[in-house]
């Protein structure tokens, strides 16, 4: 027994060599973010709507049989990002009449709606992710991350981070410019 | 010429570092003293031929010697000196050679300084050193070679990164490597220990010298890398979790834990076979930590560039050094003699449960940054562990161990009188709830951990403090007779009650700015105004700024408080055209009460840009300044025991020379 507790140290080392080794395997990159939705039905979910915003929850049906692609925003009013997004959002929804769809991720509604009170709401649809559960099912790696969602329902484009700053936006259009032609041929 | 000299004499260092991880170990079981004093002029010789090996890329640095791969990878002509210096240790490469440096010079200090330490035990801790210097410099010849030369050479090099051109960053890797590597002299003792078959009282006192200048530095290290994120990265927090933050704080806090345990061990003869397991792992997490930074096996903002052999070659070095040691010790430590007993309630028992403590949080702190690779070779699925599981399980470990922190010192070796301690206490504890109750009438709410963090936090100084005044009869004998003892007093006994005050003050920054942090981000244009936390703030506007490999655009913030002028914040973007990055440098006005911290983004998009719309964060983040003050306390503190004369290096010893020719016991 004795013997067994003085040789703990080694053997719980030793799994985590184990474990080492197995990372170690070149074919492996820690830091790519798994694109498992890209072309795929974006996921099964149902979200409320946040209370005080004025603007319906949605759930997956929302997203099929559109005429056109949908933007879904992952935000939260705690994000010091998405308040220089919002701005860059709000601009893309006024001048080029895109459909803006939010996730509010593990944000307080009230929080959430004094947030959107106070900058404005261009958001079409926000549900209410308070668990982050249905943020966890998009493959969600941050907040702010902005989905474009085909008429269809499938995930076509998904940008991590801010869409803010100019090399940025073009990104993200020149993505919705393909998504939007993609669509109607 | 010169990078060529570099290499070779790190093949010679490879040379003298073999001889001497064989040579005096058999030695030393032979009795043979001329092979034993053989590692005297090898651990001098590496470290000479490693020192050659420094001068030499520091020197392809300064003169930005572009046919070395190295420079140009991290150097521009452009860069400033101190830069240019500071590149030397900035790669892979150069910071490999600066860990060898300064593994090489604490060998030849235990050979130089050590002159007290039995004869057999030196040897045999030298030739352990020696092996671990056999694996960072074979490591360093096979797979990173520092003098790569490149042809033909580039005009002009890639320049560091921004981020890293900072004095305080220029200084971290140093410090952090001597903490480190520091512990590797510890790891050696005992290792040599258990090959000897002999932990003594003796031995616990010629490791505790190295254990306590490796914390030192390592706890510098640390500081000094938290205050550079705090003003560098423009995040305004000083702490993250992040995987390359956490493997400087495991060895610390296991280091911390073997910093005490070696206590008992010298005074009382008890937990030899635990302090000579922590001081085996806490360089094993070194050694990790430096596996993790440079293997690529976890993702993070520090890590290094990764290449897979490296990682393997690596692996390969941990299992061995740390594989290897830890069988030495299931095989030998059962076998070690069991030291003095001690009583429930006594100082062995509270410093017991210290390391318990701090044990069992460097294992969760491990599991915790481990935690996405263990999911992700079982399940296949990708998860960060973050801040918010950190401090769910951290802070409720820390609270306990320093609330046992105020007590420890009170409670004599053997057996103490718990009740008596606790009625010296009580008025401390009385100020500690009405210290609570102070800053939660003065404060506009803020979470209950914060209240009694503070309790806590109040509780540790003042019987810290009370600790001292009791030893030097302050108040209770007359002025003269009080500093006569101070004087009296062993400088370890300051050492201890400046350390322990240090964290005090440390956690009163922590909670302060934490639980009471203002935070507001706005879109400004000129003559925009904002108020924060009883401040005014008007941004005046933006001018551009050249500086000598960069330009900037500053921003001008006028902070006024009730109408009267305080300070103008200055932060700006810089943008570095040849290394193509873009830093934020925060501006910050600090002051003991607390800090005001502002940091710019540029416009986020080309309206914004014509509208001139940039965004500023502004930060007031209270007692954040004690972080760093507390910081300097735990430094100086550990500084100061280790000036004791006790622990001096050199000082007469008190215990008869060990017998020359010992034979392991076994």
């Amino acid at each position: 027994m004795k013997r067994l507790l003085f040789a703990s140290p080694v053997l719980i080392s030793l799994i985590f060599g184990g474990f080492f080794l197995w990372g170690l395997d070149p074919e492996r990159d820690p830091s790519a973010i798994p694109s498992v939705l890209i072309s795929r039905p974006a996921p099964e979910f149902s979200l409320p709507e946040v209370a005080g915003t004025g603007v319906p929850g949605f759930s997956r049906g929302d997203l099929e049989s559109n005429p056109e692609p949908v933007v879904v925003n992952v935000f939260a009013s705690w994000c010091v990002p998405c308040r220089a997004e919002h701005a860059v959002l709000t601009r893309m929804v006024e001048e080029d009449g895109v459909r803006l769809f939010g996730i509010n991720y593990q944000d307080e509604p009230e929080d959430a709606a004094r947030w959107l009170a106070e900058l404005g709401n261009p958001y079409e649809r926000i549900g209410s992710d308070l668990e982050g559960r249905v943020a966890l099912e998009w493959g969600l790696t941050g907040v702010p991350e902005t989905f474009i969602v085909g008429g269809d329902g499938t995930v076509l484009y998904k940008y991590v981070g801010p869409v803010v700053g100019e090399t940025a936006i073009r990104e993200f259009t020149t993505a919705l410019e393909q998504a939007r032609r993609e669509g109607t041929s | 010429m010169i990078p060529e000299i570099g290499q070779f004499s790190l093949a010679i260092a490879l040379g003298f570092a073999l001889v001497q991880s064989i040579l005096p170990m058999l030695g030393a079981a032979r009795g043979n003293v001329l092979w034993m004093r053989s590692a005297h002029a090898t651990s001098l010789a590496q470290v000479t031929f490693t020192l050659i090996a420094f001068a030499a890329l520091m020197r392809s640095f300064v003169v930005s010697d572009f046919t070395v791969l190295n420079v140009v990878e991290n150097s521009n002509s452009l860069k400033p000196l101190l830069f240019k210096i500071a590149g030397t240790w900035a790669s892979h490469e150069g910071s490999l050679l600066l860990w060898v440096l300064i593994l090489t010079i604490f060998g030849a200090a235990v050979s130089f300084f050590g002159t007290n330490i039995s004869e057999g035990l030196r040897a045999r801790t030298l030739s352990v050193q020696a092996w671990i210097s056999v694996g960072f410099f074979s490591f360093m010849i096979f797979t990173s070679n520092p003098f790569e030369r490149v042809f033909p050479p580039p005009p002009d090099g890639n320049d560091l990164n921004p981020l890293l051109q900072d004095i305080g960053l220029a200084m971290h890797p140093p410090l952090l490597y001597i903490g480190y590597v520091g512990f590797s002299i510890v790891f050696s003792f005992a290792v040599a220990a258990l090959i000897e078959g002999r932990v003594d009282a003796a031995w616990a006192r010629w490791v505790r010298p190295w254990t306590l200048a490796s914390w030192i530095s390592l706890t510098a290290g640390i500081a000094l890398g938290s205050w550079w994120a705090y003003y560098e990265l423009g995040w305004g927090g000083w702490w993250f979790w992040d995987p390359v933050e956490n493997v400087s704080f495991m060895p610390w806090l296991l280091g911390t834990a073997l910093l005490h345990s070696a206590i008992v061990t010298e005074k009382r003869g008890a937990l030899k076979s635990w302090t000579i397991l922590l001081a085996i792992l806490t360089f094993s997490l070194s050694l990790l930590g430096a596996f993790i930074v440079r293997s690529g096996l976890l993702t993070s903002v520090h890590a290094f560039a990764v290449d897979p052999l490296r990682g393997l070659y690596l692996l390969g070095l941990l299992g061995l050094s740390i594989g290897g040691s830890l069988t030495l010790y299931a095989w030998r430590a059962p076998s070690l003699e069991p030291g003095g007993l001690f009583r429930p309630v006594s100082r062995e028992a509270g410093l017991l449960v210290n390391n318990l403590f701090l044990a069992t949080a460097t294992g969760t702190v491990l599991f915790g940054t481990l935690y996405p690779l263990f999911v992700e070779a079982l399940v296949g699925e990708r998860l960060s562990v973050g801040p918010p599981f950190f401090n769910a399980v951290f802070i409720p470990l820390m609270l306990p161990l320093i609330i046992l922190m105020g007590l420890g010192p009170f409670l004599s070796w053997k057996r103490a009188d718990l009740a008596g301690v606790m009625d010296r206490l009580k008025f401390v504890l009385a100020l500690s709830v009405l210290a609570a109750l102070v800053v939660w009438y003065l404060s506009e709410g803020g979470p209950v951990l914060a209240y009694l963090t503070i309790a806590i936090s109040t509780w540790l100084l003042l019987s810290t403090l009370l600790e001292w005044a009791g030893r030097i009869r302050l108040g209770k004998a007359p002025m003269r007779e009080s500093m006569r003892r101070a004087r009296n007093l062993p400088r370890s006994a300051h050492g201890t009650t400046l350390a322990h005050a240090g964290l005090a003050v440390v956690m009163f920054g922590f909670v302060g700015s934490t639980a009471w942090k203002y935070e507001e981000v706005v879109f400004v244009t000129p003559g925009s105004e904002i108020s924060i936390a009883g401040f005014d703030v008007v941004f005046e506007g933006i001018e551009r700024v050249i500086g000598p490999n960069y330009v900037a655009n500053r921003g001008t913030l006028t902070v006024t408080r009730d109408g009267e002028y305080v300070t103008s914040l200055l932060p700006e973007r810089r943008n570095y055209p040849v290394a193509q990055y873009s830093t934020t440098e925060s501006s910050i006005r600090s002051t003991l009460l607390g800090d005001l911290y502002a940091t710019l983004t540029e416009p986020s998009d080309a309206t914004a840009s014509a509208e001139g719309v940039w965004t500023l964060r502004i930060l007031y983040e209270p007692l954040v300044f004690l972080i760093w003050l507390g910081s300097v306390m735990l430094i100086l503190g550990g500084a100061l025991s280790l000036s004791d004369r006790r622990l001096r290096v050199g000082a007469p010893r008190r215990t008869p020379a060990a017998n020359v020719a010992t034979t392991p016991a076994e």
